[in-house]
């Protein structure tokens, strides 16, 4: 069986966004998509989660500081080509 | 000032010069190596020709006609009788041979591969990522072909031999071949050589192969005339005539039809020259030398490192209206206030323009002149030493012209005046490595020849007087003069971003002094308390019988209401109460507890903390300066010593620690004994020995706070080095105990000493030893005094601290440097976000939680206990 990364203490909440909050998103914050930082498709979460290239990640992640910190990562291939 | 420029950079555009660029921007052609000749004039079509601008005042440039200072200098050009490989693009042409095919100049990919490339450029270009790694991805891709698609051409592998040779399939490759495939390729790729991370438009590849050298203006290179008369030309002057030098021989040898050997040798030396003319540091060649034996300083040179011309001369900006010397403290001058002594203060000019308003006022001031002689009883006078007219004509105010100056003042001239008590000037120690390394002070003008500064504003600075030196800046402008103000003066900075808690307080002696003025239930008489108290600029009631602690409450705002456990408290609240170490302050009274380090001192001062929040800059600004002057007062009427006899203890106790340490030793024989005998019990994942070595620093360890402890309790608070440490003011109960009681084990890289002789640290003692005297353990006392051995081994201790302090220093800095390098263009945007210069999001809010730490409680956002007592109440 293979193993659900999904379920580690140590990965946080991963979602992806919806076209519609995606744009509410890119709104609020007054940018374009290529403003947000990015997650690799190949990342073993984006993976889990069958996310697509272009896709908004929304990642809840506990703080030290904050108690909740939520963060928001753009889907892209690989770097460089 | 807000001024609109009138043209704005929208890009900047890097590209090679194509020779014909060069040719054209030539002013002449260098021919000859000489520079000058017999009768000093310099010589045409040489390394100083007239043409390439000039240096000699007096003289009008050939190609412009203008003067020294109007004439930016014109490059000249000399052509290369063969062509050489230029060093800064070595790497790139060598990816480009690579990539492509000598006998058609494509890159070595099929059309559909291509075709694909080019679309995932558009892609990298638009998410703005790296195209140097996108160049370097497809250089990797085409260099796996061994066939070319196109042409069908076998691939031979291509080396780089640094720093400039290629080869291809073992067969070296002269520039002038390198030249010709390179072109190929321009021709071939067109506009696909962006795939390379080459835009056509700017730069073909062949002109990374030169036929046509620069030669700078002399402006780039001037010579200097020694006293002697003797010329003595620039570096780069020297390196350009070992150029055209040899150009001239490859040339004449080549056209002579000299054997190939000798003109490949001539070619390879031509090389050799142009290669260290660009860059004298080059990995794999000797670097060219001076007469002397000295490295030449040729055009990377220049450029690079903290010397170079960016860091030094770009970045670096070098100021007036400044001053340095060396400081010394004042603790009666405010936190706020520096001491500026007069003889700078009469250098340093704050600019006041004249108005309708101040004029009668400046008139007067001009008036003084630079020297006014001030009225007795005073110190100093503020004179004048220029005025700039509304035409910008700048006057220099001497005694004799000041009258007239001063008539002939205009409304719109600027008044240069001397600096003057309340002038705010900002003030900084080197290294400045957090923000409070530089604030504003208003300027208080002083005697003597040190800059004068409290005391309580050290820690920031870390500054101390052991002749340390500080710089001071003069604010030119209302703006600046505001913004200083408002934002860097001291007193604004008495809270730290760096943990949320107070970095400005009291240290050393006025912490010693609170302490003996609050420990217990002292009284004191009503003139003694009335000193005290009028040295802290208490003004009001004084009893005829006061305790320390209704002193002390007399600087305390009267709504200050604060409970917790002082420096002096080690166990629980219940048993610091008993020995005055939990603090409760109710009202502005000082119900119980000990003034000392976790009450006012830096970094760790409760009060200033809480009077810094709740009453804001201002108040705490005051508190400091009360609290420091009130602990120097109580400190000098109680009075204060220490000495070595503070560390003596009875018989009794020094019986006992020489028991412990003998036991110690004892115990560590027995271990020893132990491991020789098999009978040790290995600790898990460790090797017999190291099992031994463990356990034995253990015991030296346990030996060492125990006769700490055995000190420790004969030493008690009526001791003066003991209040010191237990108040926090200086030192700690561990020098204490290694004062009085063992120096202890001494360690290098955590272990005990062993290195030094085969098979035993020092010649004193037998091979093979193991003991705890053998291998660095000190029983002696610093006050008792070490034996030799000891201090051998305790020498070796200290140095290793030594140099981990060296190297922890210096590679601290190097990483704050890259850091502030990667860090410098961020901005907290209004929204929260922190953000790229380009608008790229990198933290969704500040911190996470988008809490300044300036304005944290020690990093929370809010205190909930202090929240709590208040709501209780």
């Amino acid at each position: 069986m293979k193993f659900d990364i999904l379920k580690h203490t140590l990965v946080p909440h991963h979602e992806i966004l919806s076209a519609e909050e995606a744009e509410k998103l890119l709104k609020a914050y007054r940018i374009k998509k290529e403003d947000l930082p990015q997650i690799l498709i190949t990342d073993p979460v984006v993976k889990a989660i069958g996310a697509k290239e272009g896709d908004i990640i929304k990642i809840t992640r506990r703080s030290p500081t904050a108690g909740e910190s939520v963060a928001y990562r753009l889907v892209v291939t690989k770097e460089i080509i | 000032m807000i001024t609109k420029s009138k043209k704005v950079i929208n890009k900047v555009q890097f590209g090679l010069l194509s020779p014909d660029a060069i040719r054209k921007m030539s002013a002449t052609r260098i021919i000859t190596p000489d520079t000058y000749d017999e009768d000093g004039f310099p010589i045409e079509m040489g390394l100083m020709d007239p043409r390439l601008g000039v240096i000699e005042p007096g003289l009008r440039c050939k190609t412009c006609g203008q003067k020294v200072k109007e004439c930016p200098g014109h490059f000249g050009h000399i052509e290369l009788a063969m062509p050489v490989i230029h060093v800064g693009f070595a790497k790139t042409i060598y990816n480009i041979l690579k990539a492509t095919c000598r006998g058609c100049g494509k890159l070595l990919l099929t059309d559909d591969e291509v075709k694909k490339l080019r679309e995932d450029y558009k892609k990298v270009l638009k998410m703005k990522n790296n195209t140097a790694a996108f160049a370097k991805e497809v250089v990797k891709r085409a260099s796996k072909a061994n066939k070319c698609p196109h042409c069908g051409r076998e691939v031979l592998p291509v080396e780089l031999d640094k720093p400039t040779t290629y080869r291809e399939g073992g067969r070296k490759l002269t520039p002038a071949e390198v030249r010709e495939w390179l072109e190929k390729v321009s021709e071939a790729l067109g506009d696909d050589l962006r795939l390379l991370d080459i835009n056509p438009e700017v730069a073909r590849p062949e002109w990374m192969v030169l036929t046509v050298l620069p030669v700078p203006p002399v402006t780039t290179r001037p010579s200097i005339t020694l006293e002697t008369g003797e010329r003595s030309e620039d570096d780069l002057t020297h390196k350009l005539v070992d150029i055209i030098r040899i150009n001239q021989r490859l040339q004449e040898n080549r056209d002579a039809g000299a054997p190939q050997l000798i003109v490949e040798d001539l070619w390879d030396l031509l090389q050799y020259h142009v290669t260290t003319y660009f860059d004298n540091q080059t990995s794999g060649i000797p670097p060219a030398r001076h007469r002397s034996g000295r490295a030449l300083k040729t055009l990377a040179q220049r450029l690079k490192g903290k010397e170079g011309r960016f860091r030094s001369n770009l970045s670096g900006k070098r100021v007036n209206f400044s001053a340095r010397t060396v400081i010394s403290p004042d603790p009666n001058i405010s936190i706020n206030e520096v001491g500026v002594p007069i003889e700078i203060a009469k250098e340093l000019t704050v600019p006041i323009r004249v108005t309708q308003y101040n004029f009668e006022e400046m008139k007067e001031l001009v008036k003084r002149g630079p020297e006014p002689v001030p009225p007795a009883g005073i110190m100093y006078l503020p004179g004048v030493n220029y005025v700039i007219r509304p035409d910008g004509r700048r006057i220099r105010v001497t005694p004799e012209n000041a009258e007239n100056v001063a008539e002939r003042l205009e409304v719109g001239s600027i008044v240069e005046r001397q600096l003057q008590d309340g002038d705010i000037v900002l003030f900084n120690r080197q290294p400045s490595l957090h923000r409070m390394s530089m604030m504003a002070h208003h300027a208080k003008i002083l005697p003597y020849k040190t800059f004068r500064l409290n005391l309580a504003v050290c820690p920031p600075y870390n500054a101390d007087f052991d002749g340390d030196e500080m710089n001071l800046h003069v604010l030119q402008s209302e703006e600046a003069r505001a913004e200083a103000e408002i934002l860097m003066k001291v007193q604004e900075h008495i809270l730290s971003p760096r943990f949320g808690g107070a970095i400005i307080g009291a240290i050393h002696d006025h912490i010693t002094g609170c302490f003996l003025l609050t420990y217990g239930n002292k009284v004191f008489s009503r003139e003694d308390a009335m000193d005290i108290l009028a040295a802290a600029g208490y003004k009001g009631e004084v009893k005829d019988k006061m305790t320390g602690k209704e002193i002390f409450s007399k600087i305390l705002p009267p709504d200050l209401n604060l409970e917790y456990k002082a420096k002096l408290c080690t166990g629980s609240e219940e048993e610091c109460r008993k020995h005055d170490a939990y603090v409760v302050i109710k009202n502005g009274k000082l119900i119980q507890g000990a003034i000392d380090e976790a009450s006012i001192g830096a970094f760790k001062g409760k009060i200033i903390e809480y009077i810094a929040r709740k009453k804001g800059s201002n108040a705490a600004r005051e508190f400091i300066d009360k609290v420091t002057k009130l602990g120097i007062a109580a400190i000098t009427k109680i009075g204060f010593t220490t000495g070595i006899d503070d560390e003596d203890i009875p018989e009794e106790a020094q019986m006992q620690i020489e028991e412990v340490l003998e036991n110690a030793k004892k115990k560590i024989q027995d271990l020893i004994r132990a491991y020789k005998e098999g009978e040790l019990e290995q600790i898990p994942g460790r090797s017999l020995e190291e099992t031994l070595e463990m356990e034995i620093m253990r015991v030296t360890g346990k030996a060492r706070d125990q006769t700490g402890e055995i000190a420790g309790r004969h030493l008690g608070l009526d001791n003066s080095a003991v209040i010191m440490a237990r108040s926090g003011a200086r030192g700690s109960m561990l020098n204490l105990s290694q004062m009085a009681g063992a120096v202890g084990q001494q360690a290098v890289r955590g272990e005990r000493i062993h290195r030094g002789y085969h098979s035993r640290t020092l010649p004193h003692f037998k091979k093979g030893d193991l003991g705890a005297e053998a291998k660095g353990f000190v029983s002696s006392s610093y006050k008792k005094g070490l034996t030799p051995t000891e201090y051998f081994f305790h020498s070796m201790g200290g140095r290793e601290g030594l140099v981990d302090t060296a190297v922890r220093t210096s590679r601290s800095g190097y990483m704050q440097r890259r850091l502030i390098n990667a860090l410098e263009n961020i901005k907290l945007e209004e929204d929260g976000t922190v953000r790229q210069t380009t608008g790229e999001i990198i933290q969704f809010m500040y911190g996470e939680d988008g809490i300044d730490p300036t304005k944290s409680i020690r990093g929370k956002a809010v205190d909930a206990d202090l929240i709590m007592k208040e709501v209780e109440k």
